[in-house]
């Protein structure tokens, strides 16, 4: 259990932070429509400073900890290329991806989150399970 | 409304979710991929992510439901409840199958851009032209 309490704590700052810009500002952490509409120029400002922060994030916690978060990269680029379209693509057109429905869509008990939330954890699920057997 | 209190939010928000990303291990594609690998050797922890994030909110509902409006806005900018459609589902199933091919959702690949490694920055590029494709081509093109 206690491998998971770095997860559990992290989640919880994650549900801060929503929490914070839900009551302060009104508007939902959803990162597809942060980064969406700062894309497309609209709340500039707000929508900029949110990312900011964001690539502020494995910095601060390399000073507070003394190294990076891991991040390993397995996928080939051109596999990395397309998911990237995918992803970018996918929640737009869903309006929503792990933070917008994941979290706040969740926890407002939307009906709509709850099925996206399960539409693209099935579909995840499929893909690394093909890809597994594929390599195989 | 005070916009220079809602630009500091933001950036304290936007720290905070980074940092917890960081925190909780999901800046690592490996083991979001693990997670969703359910029938291979499953690794549970974004569950715990997911739970912590989602229990939190849900205090955070409780508060919203008692205020008229936000501290430093006029009004909630929720999204209306609309009913399940074909978008809905087709998108999220789009972007699930690039956040299995690859291992990140938007957040954990914003945020890992501060590693500076080229393969995040491919994904990063790719995942923005994505969105304007959709935004600026096919919004436009379905009317």
């Amino acid at each position: 259990m206690t491998a998971y309490l770095p997860s559990l704590a992290g989640g919880m700052l994650i549900g801060l932070s929503a929490v914070m810009l839900l009551l302060l500002n009104g508007r939902v952490a959803g990162i597809s429509g942060i980064l969406g509409r700062l894309a497309l120029g609209t709340q500039a400002a707000t929508n900029a400073a949110f990312v900011i922060g964001l690539l502020l994030g494995p910095p601060l916690y390399r000073f507070a900890t003394g190294q990076w978060p891991p991040v390993t990269i397995t996928a080939s680029l051109p596999v990395i290329a397309l998911a990237g379209l995918l992803v970018g693509f996918g929640t737009r057109m869903g309006s929503g991806c792990t933070s917008g429905h994941g979290i706040v869509g969740l926890a407002r008990f939307s009906p709509r989150s709850a099925v996206a939330v399960a539409t693209f954890l099935l579909a995840g699920i499929a893909t690394v399970t093909l890809m597994r057997l594929a390599a195989a | 409304m005070n916009r220079f209190a809602q630009i500091i939010t933001a950036l304290a928000a936007g720290t905070l979710f980074g940092l917890g990303l960081a925190m909780s291990g999901m800046l690592d594609p490996a083991r979001v991929r693990g997670f969703l690998d359910i029938f291979g050797a499953w690794d549970p922890s974004l569950a715990f992510v997911l739970g912590g994030a989602v229990t939190v909110a849900l205090a955070g509902m409780a508060v919203l439901k008692r205020l008229r409006r936000p501290v430093f806005d006029e009004q909630f900018h929720l999204p209306a409840t609309s009913p399940v459609d074909r978008r809905l589902v087709l998108g999220s199933a789009i972007f699930g199958i690039g956040w299995g091919m690859a291992g990140f959702c938007p957040g954990p690949a914003l945020a890992s851009l501060s590693l500076g490694l080229a393969p995040v920055v491919l994904f990063v590029v790719a995942m923005l032209v994505g969105m304007t494709l959709h935004d600026r081509v096919w919004l436009r093109r379905a009317g």
